[in-house]
């Protein structure tokens, strides 16, 4: 599958904005100037890169609350976005979200999602809509090891595959449902296999190589959008942090996480962008360096803008 | 007038609500060939074919994601439960997600589903298919929660529902389905929510009652009033929102109130009624506690004469209301 070296370049861009993001809430959150919880993606980035890339703007995203990465991917405003992650009334919600709610619901982003599981029966309402509506769009749901094991999951996937409904289910296997192993959480090596249960074709890709990814998951939207129904595409990868901010990662060892930290999705794919000759290591560190720098200024734009006035506080319960 | 049904009065909203607007379809479980358990969509896949009235696997969690899903992506669907006591299993959609989406998205997009279930005991169907647990959703902001007891108010509210903008759950008490009959215009209206009505009036006691509840208190108001008890019924018909004033209305010009709801008392929709009506200036006006009469706190019995016991039953709202208009409370 070719794609285009422009392309290929912004992705190690959103990769390292996605990175970049994360780290600055890290450092936000040990300064105090962040409150509640969040959840990181550190290492993840190729799978949420590679997944997004594969579908078009407009179609419909659903995405999960270890979403940043995910939401850069997108093309979310990063001012809007920081903004939501430290509350404020110019952020995607309005400062109602937070980290684990922002949505872009009028762009297509049917937002992030703080019940593990509890986006993938939206998928299949979703569906319905470009069904009815006889659209060319797909929907794309992810959604995490943990959230497999839900009881969502069985019913949408089988609703999705008898309506043959144009959605992509992609689940980032990222090893641990918050402390639980996947070798503990279920008896099969691969999500993907579930799949077959459902009849609908399953892959399992390294979700460190965003290029795998995005093969696997365009292969998936090109079926879903000829009407030939839903696909489960499984990135495995793996996340560096810990489940939330209270998490002491006391069910790994420090040497399975830095094995992981060793497969760098967003070092490994800069190296091959460099071995084949199309970014040199100086535009590589440009581009790093501009997209901590974008981060920076969504920071400020972030501390500069207002509180959200409090009494505004029942606005968007109920729909006037 | 014409008169339909119940049952009939529900599916004409949703028939004239589907011809007038594409956007609209039905989803639930048997609801197809089947026409739905109790036969409120009887005739409609003719109709509107499969993809607007659409037969889902044994997956309340599913359909609550469906019309959540859908109605977030431009349609007005109406999801159909059974049960009531099978929308439990897909309360994760309704409380964690429907309720909240508008809200926790900063309020950029809109949820306009119905999610219609039967309600109520009195079929002897037992603990697991009897229940009311309206409350269970009145508790939940960004839902509204609606429900008739009349053929003439359930088409108005069904049609008010399906247009409104939120998600609303509509409960229809299954035992009025065949046998509630009245008069129903043909033409489409719209019954607002949050509009109470005045089922009888009366200047001796108010009886503020919802579902099967309003049925049985006017059967009992008849026969009060040859005991010359004049009883004032108060059909909220919302439940959330709630009219509070034609309840505050009623309460400051009778002096005494009673509440009668199937569900359990402990935790009722009543709780609300009457502290709604305490820390109103209608309190000054009391003449009498304010009194529920609600289901026992029990699980819906089998036989016969225990589920009847279970609940509110005619001549317990007599008893009560006697009790209450002659003081002796």
């Amino acid at each position: 599958m070719a794609v285009d070296t422009e392309t290929r370049i912004d992705w190690l861009r959103q990769m390292y904005t996605g990175r970049a993001f994360e780290e600055m809430a890290e450092k936000l959150y040990a300064l105090g100037k962040i409150h509640g919880t969040m959840h990181l993606s550190m290492g993840m980035e190729a799978s949420a890169v590679g997944t997004i890339a594969a579908v078009r703007k407009g179609d419909y995203i659903l995405g999960t609350h270890r979403g940043h990465s995910q939401l850069v991917a997108y093309g979310a405003d990063l001012n809007r976005m920081m903004s939501e992650f430290m509350g404020k009334a110019n952020g995607y919600c309005r400062g109602r979200g937070g980290s684990m709610h922002i949505a872009d619901v009028p762009g297509g982003y049917l937002g992030a999602q703080g019940i593990v599981g509890g986006n993938i029966p939206l998928a299949i309402g979703v569906g319905l809509t470009i069904r009815n509506t006889k659209s060319d769009k797909v929907c794309l749901c992810l959604f995490g090891d943990g959230a497999s094991n839900e009881g969502a999951f069985h019913e949408s996937l089988n609703m999705a595959a008898i309506w043959k409904l144009p959605i992509v289910f992609v689940c980032e296997n990222n090893q641990y449902g918050m402390s639980m192993s996947i070798k503990n959480a279920m008896a099969i090596d691969k999500i993907s296999d579930r799949a077959s249960a459902y009849g609908m074709p399953g892959v399992t890709v390294d979700g460190n190589d965003v290029m795998a990814v995005y093969e696997a998951v365009s292969e998936a939207a090109k079926r879903a959008r000829a009407g030939e129904g839903p696909s489960l595409v499984e990135n495995s990868t793996y996340r560096w942090r810990g489940h939330s901010k209270s998490d002491a990662n006391r069910y790994r060892t420090k040497e399975e996480i830095s094995e992981w930290m060793k497969k760098d999705p967003i070092a490994r794919f800069q190296k091959q962008l460099i071995k084949e000759g199309v970014l040199t290591a100086e535009e590589a560190d440009k581009i790093e360096a501009n997209s901590y720098a974008a981060i920076d200024d969504a920071v400020k734009f972030a501390e500069e803008s207002p509180e959200p006035d409090v009494s505004t506080i029942l606005e968007g319960v109920y729909a006037e | 007038m014409r008169e339909l049904t119940f049952l009939e009065a529900i599916r004409e909203a949703m028939v004239q609500e589907m011809r007038r607007d594409e956007r609209v379809f039905l989803i639930g479980e048997d609801i197809g060939t089947y026409g739905g358990a109790f036969g409120v969509s009887f005739g409609m896949i003719d109709e509107f074919g499969p993809e607007r009235v659409i037969d889902t696997p044994i997956s309340e969690l599913g359909i609550g994601g469906a019309i959540t899903g859908a109605a977030m992506t431009g349609m007005r669907p109406i999801g159909e439960i059974m049960f009531m006591d099978f929308m439990t299993l897909a309360s994760d959609q309704l409380v964690n997600q429907a309720a909240k989406l508008r809200f926790m998205f900063g309020g950029t997009n809109k949820v306009p589903f119905v999610m219609r279930a039967p309600i109520g005991s009195g079929a002897g169907a037992a603990a697991q298919h009897s229940q009311s647990l309206e409350n269970w959703y009145v508790h939940v902001p960004g839902l509204k929660v609606v429900m008739p007891t009349t053929p003439y108010d359930a088409k108005g509210l069904l049609i008010a529902s399906i247009r409104d903008d939120n998600p609303v759950i509509f409960f229809e008490p299954k035992l009025l389905y065949k046998k509630a009959k009245g008069p129903v215009p043909e033409e489409m209206y719209e019954i607002p929510l949050g509009v109470a009505d005045v089922k009888r009036e009366g200047k001796d006691l108010s009886i503020v009652a919802t579902g099967m509840m309003v049925p049985r208190s006017l059967e009992a108001a008849e026969i009060l009033a040859e005991e010359g008890i004049d009883v004032e019924i108060i059909d909220p018909r919302t439940l959330r929102p709630l009219d509070e004033e034609t309840i505050v209305q009623s309460v400051m010009k009778t002096g005494r109130v009673l509440i009668v709801h199937e569900a359990c008392k402990t935790g009722g929709y009543g709780g609300e009624l009457a502290a709604v009506i305490a820390e109103s200036q209608a309190f000054d006006y009391l003449d009498a506690p304010i009194v529920r009469l609600a289901g026992k706190d029990t699980p819906i019995p089998y036989n016969r004469n225990l589920e009847a016991a279970a609940v509110p039953q005619v001549p317990d709202i007599v008893e009560e209301a006697r009790k209450l208009a002659k003081g002796r409370v």
